[in-house]
């Protein structure tokens, strides 16, 4: 047996197809949703993936938080299903107040592109079990809206619960991936919320699964076998 | 309310002497007259709105006409090609049942005009293009020129065009894998922002431009048509600039990436079940291009209701409806029986669609408003059969003495220290440091089969996960060699292209191009541009290339002062299995370097000359497309059989150019050798053309050197992939952190 794991396409989602290639790759089973669709098809884990939903338009993430499919999402996330928010996806479960805080513009105004050095930080929530605590590994980060922010007690809560997931490796050369690239407070670049079945991270492991495309690594493939394990032992 | 009565086709047959505004549309007098002439009447306001935008040089071609005809007279035979010039784009058969078709665009006035909405809708109206062909858009590349770095004004061109391409094709998601940035003074005040995608499709999936079968109903979809764009093909693209007049900020189309994001999706699911007869995006001269042009192309002729299209103003009049080119718009000819799947599919993706003609029997096509007829005409004399001109045209008086000014006796260096002074200087000015800062602003991971991104010397995607078949694309040109020598210029844009295809491991199957020039009403640039088109068609037919389609922009030119001539040419190639690619980078330490082809001292237009004396003169390198074909073929073998771990082509900035990125990229030195008759000087900085270097693990040295002697090509050993810094034994040793800095820090100090 194998988990079915759903990746939700909202209009302006990317990176749905990728998504779907990597939880294959990792050996699980994808299932398409569509955001008009309160049905979630039976799925054990949600993949929020990453794109310009609604065009970014009003704010990244602001308009999909009400779409039907979301109101599912919300309600089954609270019952502990796993759910995994990239970079937009992040966007839309911060919007959705399944995770604390919010994303503003990169500080440096710019586009980002790259593939960026993280450390992580919790290797104990539902999607990041493969990883080792303090492991540094090398993710692709793309975006536009990537700066979190969240007020200070909520960071301190965050750090004082182990909540931050991942966090933007500073000190090495820019051009190998080192820095934090949009401003984010204490180089926050991925959290859970408190039971850890809910993560979302700005950079995106998806395009890190095979060594020939994307950024020829596999870093980010960890993400997909860790909810495989989690799912097919429970 | 009073309003002035409606210029019917009756109206107009009635009133002949009212005078229209042809001047201010556009259109010479002659040519007007010749309007008069096809419908026996003056055109009503319609009519001339039609064909003022359809009859402009951006869109009927009229001075080029004559000079690219011979790209269909002269193509090589291919049986790659599907589907070659006039339709939207090219198609190129690429093997196991793909097709991939692939187009390069200008977007140049409008970038210059307002960057960021400029640049973004030109890779908007590319996407359309391919979309139109019936392929699922892969990947965009993005060839810029500009004006000197260090002008203030290239300060809000640049980023604006940069964030605009970004802010689109990351939007948009898909990824963006090649293209160039040259800046040169030329450019000044005519920044050519040409916008190029790629597209796949299974053979049976094709889909042209064309309207038959009577009954069939027209649908336009996507954005509501709004007021902008108007004129913005025969105002913008169709003049030159000239500071007295009045801003023409509202000939710029805005762009919603989010919608164009939409109009893909829906149009895919909608291709996928069959649901479409005729399909054609609107861009250029928006609703009079699309009717007339899927009229004309069809078997039957239509008629349009133009009341039904959806405004997104609706105090506009039926000639600023038919002349709007408002961005994210398709218009699509379904079989009545089939039509409601279609409006359901674009519901699904809150698409607004709208039925607003349906296709004829006859053979004119006839525009309704307010129950009045407004447009009756033969839909061929609209779009194919506009005005063609024989532009006078001569070679100029300067281009002699520009020749005799001869660059390799420009003064070289003298001593070590000098030679690699002007190394440090070539690596780190505009042209030739890294353009990182540029291209991290785009996204090259979108869609997950980017096997190959910009500084590689093509992009390439994966189009089959299973087989691994590939497609790879690059684009160059070089307005300095072309200046020298417009035939040859054009000829060593071709060989380049294809020569970086070929160094990345594919075969090059197909051109497509898009050619920059001055105004068509100097002769010397016609010269330019006559010269150039048969370069390059010569060029096609010896390398087995044909040419698909492409674009041409004129009038980039401010005052008397032209734009460098500058032809950009796309190359495609397929590679059977993309894990044998070989990329820029060093990969191991120890691996031989050989330099491939000769080198002569060719210093004419080269980034040396330019960069240490500021100079422009002599000729450019020598072309020999033979050799070139050569050289493509043994980096192809030698990538199929793992002959070689990195290559790297040589162009503008010559051998050391090539060696210090491929350094860096790989973060792992080079030791070289000057080999047996050659100075340092050429070595390094001379720009002959059909070379490139290759890495090559030890083991494969003599199965490579044999393969290349059994072959004829020149291979010189120069040198050993090692340490951390580049050293040319008995001349200089540069670190590799030095480099570095030198590379990398001039675009962001320029423009961040």
């Amino acid at each position: 047996m194998t988990a079915r794991i759903g990746v939700v396409t909202f209009p302006g989602s990317l990176d749905d197809r990728d998504t779907q290639r990597a939880i294959k790759l990792a050996g699980a089973e994808p299932v398409a949703l569509w955001h008009k669709d309160k049905d979630l098809k039976q799925v054990d884990a949600v993949v929020l993936p990453g794109g310009f939903s609604y065009g970014d338009y009003l704010r990244a993430g602001a308009i999909s938080r009400f779409s039907p499919v979301m109101a599912t999402v919300i309600e089954q996330a609270k019952s502990g299903m796993p759910v995994l928010g990239i970079c937009n996806g992040f966007q839309i479960l911060t919007e959705a107040h399944l995770l604390p805080g919010g994303m503003l513009g990169n500080d440096h105004l710019h586009f980002i592109c790259r593939d960026q050095k993280l450390k992580v930080e919790n290797a104990d929530t539902a999607w990041t079990v493969d990883y080792e605590s303090g492991q540094e590994i090398h993710i692709p980060l793309k975006n536009m809206d990537g700066r979190y922010v969240a007020d200070e007690r909520t960071l301190d809560m965050l750090e004082a619960e182990g909540r931050v997931v991942f966090r933007y490796v500073v000190g090495g050369e820019f051009a190998d991936g080192f820095g934090n690239p949009n401003g984010s407070l204490r180089d926050i670049a991925g959290i859970t919320n408190e039971a850890g079945n809910v993560v979302g991270l700005m950079p995106h492991p998806e395009h890190a699964v095979e060594p020939l495309v994307g950024s020829g690594r596999t870093d980010g493939l960890p993400f997909f076998t860790s909810i495989l394990k989690k799912l097919v032992n429970a | 309310m009073s309003r002035t009565p409606l210029d019917t086709v009756e109206h107009a047959a009635e009133t002949p002497d009212v005078e229209l505004p042809w001047a201010e549309l556009g259109l010479k007098k002659d040519e007007y007259e010749r309007v008069v002439e096809i419908l026996g009447r003056r055109p009503t306001g319609a009519e001339l709105a039609m064909y003022s935008v359809m009859w402009s040089e951006h869109c009927s071609y009229k001075s080029s006409k004559v000079h690219l005809r011979q790209f269909g007279e002269k193509a090589p035979q291919s049986d790659a090609l599907l589907v070659g010039i006039g339709e939207n784009a090219g198609v190129v058969d690429v093997g196991q049942g793909y097709a991939v078709t692939f187009k390069v665009e200008s977007h140049n006035h409008p970038s210059y005009v307002e960057p960021y909405q400029g640049a973004a809708t030109g890779v908007g109206g590319i996407v359309r293009d391919i979309i139109a062909m019936g392929a699922r858009p892969v990947a965009v590349v993005d060839p810029l020129r500009f004006g000197a770095a260090d002008h203030p004004d290239t300060k809000r061109v640049l980023p604006g065009v940069v964030a605009g391409i970004g802010g689109y094709g990351n939007c948009l998601g898909l990824p963006n894998i090649g293209g160039e940035v040259v800046f040169d003074a030329c450019y000044q005040g005519n920044p050519l922002v040409n916008a190029g995608a790629i597209g796949v499709m299974r053979h049976e999936d094709i889909h042209l431009a064309k309207a038959s079968g009577s009954g069939n109903k027209v649908i336009l979809y996507g954005a509501r048509t709004g007021g902008d764009g108007i004129g913005g093909a025969s105002i913008l693209a169709s003049e030159t600039f000239d500071d007295a007049k009045p801003s023409k900020r509202p000939a710029v189309q805005v762009g919603d990436p989010f919608q164009e994001k939409l109009l893909i999706e829906c149009t895919l699911e909608a291709f996928a079940e069959k649901l479409v007869v005729g399909i054609q995006d609107l861009g250029a001269a928006g609703l009079s291009c699309a009717t007339s042009e899927l009229a004309s192309n069809g078997s039957g002729g239509m008629r349009v209701t133009l009341d039904d299209v959806p405004l997104r103003d609706s105090t506009l009049s039926p000639e600023e409806i038919l002349m709007s080119e408002s961005q994210e718009r398709m218009c699509a000819v379904v079989e009545p029986s089939k039509v409601d799947r279609f409006l359901e599919i674009c519901d699904k993706w809150d698409v607004i669609a709208t039925v607003i003609g349906e296709v004829t029997d006859g053979d004119r096509l006839e525009i309704f408003w307010h129950g009045g007829k407004i447009v009756d005409v033969d839909p061929r004399t609209v779009a194919h059969d506009g005005p063609v001109y024989e532009r006078p045209y001569a070679r100029p008086e300067w281009q002699d003495a520009l020749q005799a000014d001869d660059a390799n006796k420009l003064p070289r260096p003298e001593t070590s220290e000098e030679l690699k002074k002007q190394v440090l200087q070539l690596v780190s000015s505009p042209n030739q440091a890294s353009k990182s800062w540029i291209t991290s602003q785009y996204d090259h991971f979108v869609q997950g089969n980017t096997v190959l991104a910009q500084p590689e010397d093509s992009g390439m995607i994966r189009i089959d996960e299973e087989s691994g078949l590939g497609v790879a694309i690059a684009t160059d040109g070089n307005g300095r060699y072309t200046k020298l020598d417009p035939y040859h210029g054009a000829q060593l844009a071709l060989a380049e292209a294809y020569r970086n295809v070929a160094t990345t491991g594919a075969k090059p199957l197909a051109v497509s191009d898009c050619l920059n020039f001055g105004s068509p009403e100097d002769p010397a640039v016609m010269w330019q541009f006559a010269e150039a088109i048969r370069g390059l068609a010569d060029g096609c037919l010896q390398l087995g290339t044909p040419v698909t389609g492409g674009n041409v922009s004129l009038y980039n030119q401010t005052g008397e002062a032209a734009i460098h001539p500058t032809p950009v040419v796309a190359v495609l190639g397929v590679i059977d299995d993309v894990a044998r690619r070989t990329p820029v980078a060093y990969r191991e330490e120890g691996q031989l370097l050989y330099l491939l082809g000769d080198t002569r001292e060719e210093f004419g237009g080269s980034a040396w000359s330019q960069v240490v004396h500021d100079h422009l003169g002599g000729l450019p390198p020598v072309v020999d497309l033979e050799r070139e074909r050569l050289l493509a073929e043994i980096l192809i073998s030698a990538s199929r059989d793992g002959m070689i771990d990195s290559a790297h082509d040589l162009s503008d900035g010559g051998l050391i150019q090539a060696v210090v990125e491929s350094a860096l990229l790989g973060d792992k030195g080079a030791r070289l050798v000057v080999p047996d008759g050659l100075d340092a000087f050429t070595f390094l900085f001379s720009e002959s053309a059909g070379r490139a270097v290759v890495a090559i693990p030890r083991s494969e040295e003599l199965r490579f050197t044999d393969m290349c002697g059994a072959r004829g090509l020149p291979a010189t050993r120069i040198g050993v992939v090692d340490g951390d810094a580049v050293e040319i034994q008995g001349e200089f040793t540069l670190s590799l952190s030095d480099l570095r800095t030198a590379h990398t820090e001039t675009i962001p100090a320029l423009f961040a």
